[in-house]
């Protein structure tokens, strides 16, 4: 069992952050034999808002690269993940708030970015350094949203 | 089922490879401009890491393709024509033009943009057709330079690298120090940046064939730079789309010209060997 705590980072991030963008505050997080068993906020997702992040250019924009059923109204459709339809059935909650979080940590060596990490990265551009590409809530949200694909 | 297309393509490509050799793709299927044949794939030298080199030609849609099969309707004249004019107009406290040196430039600047980037004894590193032209600008004409992106810039490189059109992409890495410049060039092309954490290789070598939200992933080779790029209304250097992919990827981008752009430049080169020239090309 490994426990990540990323508070300290902030803090280092602060001082460079003079010109680049200030650090976010991450929550600490437990992973458990590769998965996250626990909320990230304690607020229950809200499945309506995880379907919008996950078509959301600027968030999750998870349909750039994966498709499903449910996603036939958009006008495109990603083909470098897999399809989305009955994750739910392949993964529990745990694992799919993993895979959100920090898809690496499954899949060694993915394409998939990790939205919900703020340090460990090369030359991110200034705007977005020290940053996660999404809040814990939408990641609980998210999760909430793909434990409704089921087959 | 259209998921892992790139999958497919390369198990294609392989079992290509066994039955007819590595001739590979029919040269007779090969797209031609003006009668001058485009060679959109070709076999891989030994130790590439492509089963195939394919030009990004070959992604696009077909309105597209057929856009950059006429010169008539290939946008991208409008700035070969200003480039044309350019070479033989007098600038500079020398007062010449680049055709006072070079006379006619379907003789003198064929196979030029074929064999770009050169290695520069002068700059102790290679060169790219842009850095050629402002040297000849500020050494030879005593003109200012041109700005990397600027029409005047496009028009020019559009313009030289026309007269290669057709002839295979071929860097040559026994010139100088070019090979460490490759080294560096292959390890950016592999190393993750950004805040989505990518690398080069994760979309065009691995996921080329593949759809990425509306974009169909190339292999992202060099041959038909500077392009016109219809998403842009506008030519557009290499530099401008390695910023543009390092953008989207939300990594701080080098700047056009930079050593590590030039080195990308000279790794992409190599990977691109024996595709045709096609500037300028028009992409989407
Ligand atoms: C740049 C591409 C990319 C993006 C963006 C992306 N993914 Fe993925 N995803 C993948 C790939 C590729 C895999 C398969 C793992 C592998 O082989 O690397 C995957 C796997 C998954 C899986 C496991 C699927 C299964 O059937 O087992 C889930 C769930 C998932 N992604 C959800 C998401 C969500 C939700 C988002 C957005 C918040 C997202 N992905 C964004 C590329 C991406
Ligand atoms: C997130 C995916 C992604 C990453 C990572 C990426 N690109 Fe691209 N690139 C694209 C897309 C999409 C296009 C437009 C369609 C195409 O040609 O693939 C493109 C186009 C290109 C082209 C133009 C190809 C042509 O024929 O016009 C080049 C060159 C290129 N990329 C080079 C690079 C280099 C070098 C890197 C690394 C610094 C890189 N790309 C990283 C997505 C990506």
């Amino acid at each position: 069992m490994k426990v990540f705590r990323r508070s300290m980072v902030a803090g280092c991030a602060l001082l460079l952050g003079m010109s680049a963008a200030v650090a976010q505050d991450i929550v600490a997080y437990e992973v458990v034999d590769g998965t996250i068993p626990k909320s990230l906020t304690g607020t229950p997702g809200d499945p309506v808002a995880g379907r919008e992040v996950m078509v959301d250019r600027r968030l999750g924009n998870c349909v750039a690269c994966h498709t499903a059923g449910v996603f036939s109204d958009q006008q495109w459709h990603g083909e470098v993940g897999p399809p989305l339809d009955g994750v739910a059935d392949r993964w529990d909650e745990a694992s799919l708030r993993m895979i959100i979080v920090n898809a690496k940590a499954v899949y060694d060596g993915t394409i998939m970015p990790a939205f919900y990490r703020n340090d460990g990265f090369n030359r991110v551009a200034p705007k977005f350094a020290g940053k996660t590409i999404m809040s814990a809530q939408q990641v609980e949200d998210v999760v909430a949203y793909l434990m409704t694909l089921k087959d | 089922m259209r998921t892992h297309r790139g999958t497919i393509l390369a198990a294609c490509a392989v079992g290509l490879l066994v039955t007819s050799g590595p001739a590979m793709a029919d040269q007779d299927e090969m797209p031609s401009i003006d009668g001058v044949k485009i060679v959109t794939r070709v076999a891989p030298p030994e130790g590439h890491p492509l089963t195939e080199i394919i030009s990004g030609f070959e992604f696009r849609t077909k309105e597209t393709q057929d856009l950059e099969l006429d010169d008539f309707t290939n946008p991208g004249f409008l700035m070969v024509e200003q480039g044309e004019e350019a070479w033989s107009t007098v600038e500079g406290s020398a007062e010449k033009s680049c055709e006072s040196c070079h006379g006619d430039a379907a003789e003198s600047m064929k196979g030029v943009r074929a064999a770009m980037p050169k290695w520069s004894e002068a700059a102790g590193k290679p060169q790219t057709l842009e850095q050629h032209i402002n040297s000849c600008r500020t050494e030879r004409m005593g003109a200012d330079a041109w700005k990397w992106e600027s029409d005047q810039m496009l028009g020019m490189t559009a313009y030289v690298g026309l007269q290669s059109r057709g002839m295979p992409v071929g860097v040559d890495l026994k010139q100088g120090d070019m090979q460490s410049w490759w080294e560096k060039g292959k390890e950016f092309y592999y190393t993750r940046v950004g805040q989505l954490d990518m690398a080069c290789a994760n979309c065009h070598e691995n996921n080329y064939g593949n759809y990425i939200r509306a974009d169909k992933l190339s292999q992202g080779n060099s041959n038909g730079f500077p392009t016109y790029r219809l998403k842009w209304q506008k030519m557009g250097s290499l530099h401008r789309r390695f910023k543009g992919c390092m953008d989207n990827i939300r990594a701080d981008a080098y700047k056009r010209g930079s050593d590590e752009f030039i080195a990308l430049e000279t790794y992409l080169a190599w990977r691109g060997q024996g595709l045709s020239v096609e500037t300028p090309s028009v992409r989407n």
